[in-house]
């Protein structure tokens, strides 16, 4: 127990009659999974550092690390990249602040309580463009939106969402979708919460708000961790909701790192120039995947 | 002393509290519905009308005029049929890592779920590529190869979990009894990890069907599925909120029943079974 | 004709050993019980004749044929899981006839010897429930069928009653006591339960730490446990162990001093024990009496259990050593009181520092003697 490598002359493994060859089993997932990982990823690797541009077939050749070079010095990038990082960070807090109290409310006993819950979850499962839609449309349309009309009857002047506040207006549509989300999951966790525990607590004088903070919220922690994980890899490429309110625009108020690459690669069919784009995304979600499949590879211990 | 009955008694305004937020979040959707069946003039009109006619008008008009039905076939191929494709790919692995593990079963367990986490921009440009070379831009069958390859890992590692739960008694028993590998797997986990197997293709069915990079990138019409049929209702020529209402509503119905009724076993997938 | 043998059976897990080198023999017909504390590699032992875990050195034979390598299903064993491990999915019907049509057999014959184990079980009503809607005896019943269902040479339990009831379980006691002679078949059962081990076996097998501590007849373990672990497992209230110095060693005993200083002959075989020698005297609670005997110990009561026609006393000793007394059910000994204990020579036993046992001089009467039957 002492040394973690095997031991040279222990011997192998009992072969067991249990032993079935599974590979048969196993491996058709295992090919396909790792063509789809690595093909796509070496083209998108090679493309970055040719000259590949499909409306100019003239401009060939080893580039290096210009279109790196190029990109970085696009201000263009770093505004993506500010924009992805406050679009993130936003709907995170909103997110996970608004789901956690929304599951601690909601884990009361009321009447009606399964109803209220399933209005409340029910955004995550509207597709991401109808959402966009309804919410451009029907909320916050400047002349015909609800908002607007709530506006002027008050008296004021309705405001023009997507043209003045378009990176708040996107962050409200995209966080409608994932507060949901993260009430669902941290709902489902605070209910394995040990009503021994709560019952120990209350007897020991803890108050609502000594619970939540002493109890509750310790117990959430490792949900918590897992929704601001996934949900990090989702909102690093919004797309659909962009794609269908404002376009990254205006100027390039809401473009994200996933516009950015689109609107280089399939609108300016800049090949080159969007793969290397493509390979500060991949970079940059694995630096948070690292951390999630960390928490998984925990639990998948314990289990 | 108060019983305990007053004791655990919530404040009176908690449930006030809960429905207003309940009601303020469900709106959207709610008001879209109403939309759905007004006029177009209705739908527009300011201040909104709340009291109107209803007519199923622009229901009847979605899907005689706009190949309506060609775009929700095109999304119950795609996602149903990549949910199968996926289903039969992952439960021979899901069932080798459960009860055939060895020393690697960890790891590739965590790899598959890793391929999870590649941003599908990072591959968009050289996927596009290709699908052109192959032909399979705006075709069904190219989404439903994405389909399965992004939920694929999703799929093994529900599974897994679903096949670890279930006890390896039951399979020794099996075996004692005479059963060999293939028939433990078809005449005993199968039949026994049914639920867990529809609810993993359910989780299947909704991410595919509401998927939206994918299919905005790679699709236009002929293979497009409703998030993209729906997309095109952003175009500025004209506003047929009415119309959009009613499509909408019709393309987000289905998978909201689903997802309320199977909301406890999307929790555990969509965490990776880190929180059940 | 079943005899099972184990020679030198060895497993493995890395470099980590469960069982470490376990020679068996059991006879045909034959109830051998498997007993231990849990982790002594009963379960797994079971499991490797079974077949559900692989033999990683030795030899494992049954029917006089060596079946290391062979399927469980090609062993001519059945197994009785300790989950029951019913197909949750099949009928009662269904799961006693699933090794039968897993093997071929025609529905004529699988329906008749279902129908046959169904009878003898009394299983008759249930046949078409799932087992979902039966009890817990019932389940175990139908996990017997099951094994009956494929006439196996030898039957195999892991702790079948472990899930039961108290009441259930002294009934499918009984019930499994009557299948073995009823069947006339070998049986291998594994449990934890030392009162099981010593109402179902013809021969225990003691183990601990992947070792066989001591083979033998349930009488025999009782009265001449070949060292202190089987001392103290098997019994209950479990044995006392006290302290005693070696005074003077006599070819029919060796007299001991015990605490308080009275002078105790047991009558054991001497070897090479010496006069000083330190040795461990065991007596076991059921073999204390108040008064007095061939040797006394004194002590404070610290608590006192009545059980109704036993009482339990634990006892402090005057030289701190704490033991159980089993006295009768009407002593009027109360907490606190002074107590004196009577000591028997016949029922003592003596250990070495080495933890093994100095042979009694004479056989117990009842120590060959199995289960209602004569010794094999």
């Amino acid at each position: 127990m002492t040394t973690l490598a095997p031991a040279p002359s222990a011997a192998l493994p009992a072969k067991t009659n249990r032993e079935v060859d599974t590979r048969p089993l196993l491996w058709p997932s295992v090919i396909v999974l790792f063509l789809w990982m690595i093909v796509p990823l070496a083209m998108t690797l090679y493309f970055s550092v040719i000259r590949y541009n499909l409306l100019n077939p003239a401009l060939t050749g080893f580039a290096g690390l210009e279109n790196y070079s190029f990109l970085f010095d696009d201000p263009t990038l770093w505004t993506s990249l500010w924009n992805t990082l406050v679009l993130v960070g936003s709907v995170l807090i909103i997110t996970v602040v608004f789901g956690t109290l929304f599951a601690v409310l909601y884990n009361q006993e009321f009447p009606g309580r399964n109803i209220a819950r399933l209005l409340v979850i029910a955004p995550f499962f509207v597709m991401p463009t109808v959402s966009a839609l309804v919410w451009k449309n029907m909320m916050m349309h400047p002349v015909y939106g609800l908002i607007a009309s709530l506006q002027s009857m008050v008296g004021l002047t309705p405001t023009d969402w997507f043209t003045d506040y378009p990176m708040f207006s996107v962050i409200v549509i995209v966080a409608w979708q994932w507060v949901p989300f993260a009430f669902l999951i941290l709902l489902t966790a605070i209910q394995s919460l040990d009503s021994e525990q709560k019952e120990a607590a209350r007897i020991d004088g803890a108050g609502p708000l000594a619970m939540f903070f002493y109890i509750t919220l310790p117990h959430l922690s490792r949900a918590i961790s897992v929704v601001i994980m996934i949900e990090t890899i989702f909102l690093l490429t919004i797309f659909a909701e962009i794609y269908v309110t404002t376009s990254g625009g205006p100027g390039t108020a809401t473009t994200n790192l996933a516009w950015l690459i689109y609107s280089v690669g399939l609108l300016q069919f800049d090949v080159g120039y969007a793969s290397a784009g493509g390979i500060i995304a991949v970079i940059l979600a694995n630096v948070v995947a690292f951390f999630l499949v960390r928490t998984v590879s925990r639990n998948l211990q314990q289990g | 002393m108060s019983m305990p009955s007053t004791f655990q008694k919530p404040p009176r305004w908690i449930p006030v509290l809960a429905w207003v937020i309940a009601i303020l979040i469900f709106f959207p959707i709610f008001w879209m519905a109403l939309t759905s069946f007004k006029t177009e003039t209705e739908a527009i009109s300011t201040p909104p009308s709340l009291f109107f006619v209803p007519t199923m008008e622009n229901y009847t008009d979605v899907i005689d005029r706009s190949n309506y039905a060609r775009f929700v076939w095109n999304s119950i191929a795609v996602s149903f049929g990549s949910t199968l494709l996926a289903l039969a790919f992952a439960i021979p692995a899901a069932y080798a890592m459960a009860f055939f593990p060895t020393k690697r079963t960890p790891s590739t367990l965590l790899w598959m779920l890793s391929t999870k986490m590649m941003p599908p921009v990072g591959v968009l440009i050289p996927m596009y590529l290709l699908f052109k070379t192959l032909g399979l831009l705006d075709t069904v069958t190219g989404l439903l190869i994405i389909y399965t390859l992004i939920n694929l890992p999703i799929v093994v590692w529900m599974l897994y979990t679903y096949f670890k739960d279930v006890p390896g008694e039951i399979l020794e028993a099996g075996r004692v009894d005479g059963a060999n590998p293939m028939q433990e797997l078809f005449l005993l986990l199968l039949p026994l990890a049914v639920p867990g197997i529809a609810s993993t293709g359910l989780l299947s069915v909704i991410l595919s069907w509401n998927e939206a990079f994918w299919s905005l990138n790679l699709t236009s019409s002929q293979g497009a599925p409703l998030t993209a049929f729906i997309a095109s209702f952003s175009s500025p020529q004209g506003l047929f909120w009415a119309k959009l209402s009613a499509a909408s509503l019709m393309a987000i119905a289905p998978i909201l029943v689903v997802g309320w009724m199977s909301q406890r076993q999307l929790v555990s997938g969509l965490t990776f079974g880190a929180v059940k | 004709m079943a005899e099972v043998v184990l020679r030198n059976i060895k497993k493995s897990f890395g470099p980590v050993d469960i069982i470490k080198g376990v020679d068996i023999d059991i006879n045909d017909k034959e109830f051998v019980v498997f007993v231990g504390p849990s982790g002594c590699g009963k379960s797994t032992l079971l499991r490797m004749i079974a077949g559900l875990e692989s033999i990683s050195d030795g030899e494992l034979s049954i029917d006089g044929k060596r079946v290391n390598d062979l399927s469980p299903a090609d062993r001519g064993i059945a197994m009785v899981f300790q989950t029951y491990a019913l197909y949750p999915h099949m009928t009662v019907r269904d799961n006693m006839g699933f090794s039968l049509k897993l093997a071929k057999v025609p529905k004529a014959e699988i329906d008749r010897k279902v129908n046959e184990a169904a009878r003898i079980l009394k299983l008759d009503p249930l046949m078409d429930r799932k087992p979902k809607a039966l009890s817990g005896g019932q389940r175990q019943r139908v996990a017997i069928g099951r094994a009956i269902v494929r006439n196996p040479k030898v039957f195999l339990f892991d702790e079948p009653l472990s899930n039961l009831d108290a009441a259930l379980r002294v009934q499918m006691r009984i019930e499994i006591a009557r299948m073995h002679s009823d069947f006339n078949a070998t049986m291998i059962y594994v449990t934890h339960d030392q009162v099981e081990a010593m109402t179902m076996a013809d021969k225990i097998v003691v183990l601990q730490g992947g070792v066989v501590e001591q083979v033998g007849s349930p009488l025999e373990l009782y009265h001449h446990p070949a060292n202190r672990f089987v001392a103290g497992f098997i019994g209950s209230p479990t044995m006392n162990f006290i302290d005693a110095t070696v005074k003077a060693v006599a070819p029919e005993g060796v007299t001991v001093e015990l605490p308080g200083g009275d002078n105790l002959t047991v009558l054991v075989v001497p070897g090479a024990t010496k006069a000083g020698d330190k040795l461990t005297l065991g007596v076991r609670p059921e073999h204390l009496q108040e008064g007095s005997g061939d040797g006394k110990l004194t002590g404070t009561a610290l608590v006192v259990e009545r059980l109704g026609g036993a009482t339990y006393a634990y006892v402090k000793l005057d030289n701190g050593t704490m033991i159980t007394a089993e006295v009768d059910g009407n002593s009027h000994i109360r907490v606190n009181d002074p107590i004196q204990l009577g000591v028997r020579s016949q029922t003592c036993h003596l250990f070495g520092s080495d933890g093994l046992a100095l042979a009694q001089s004479t056989r117990h009467p009842l120590a060959d003697v199995g289960r209602g039957k004569g010794g094999h």
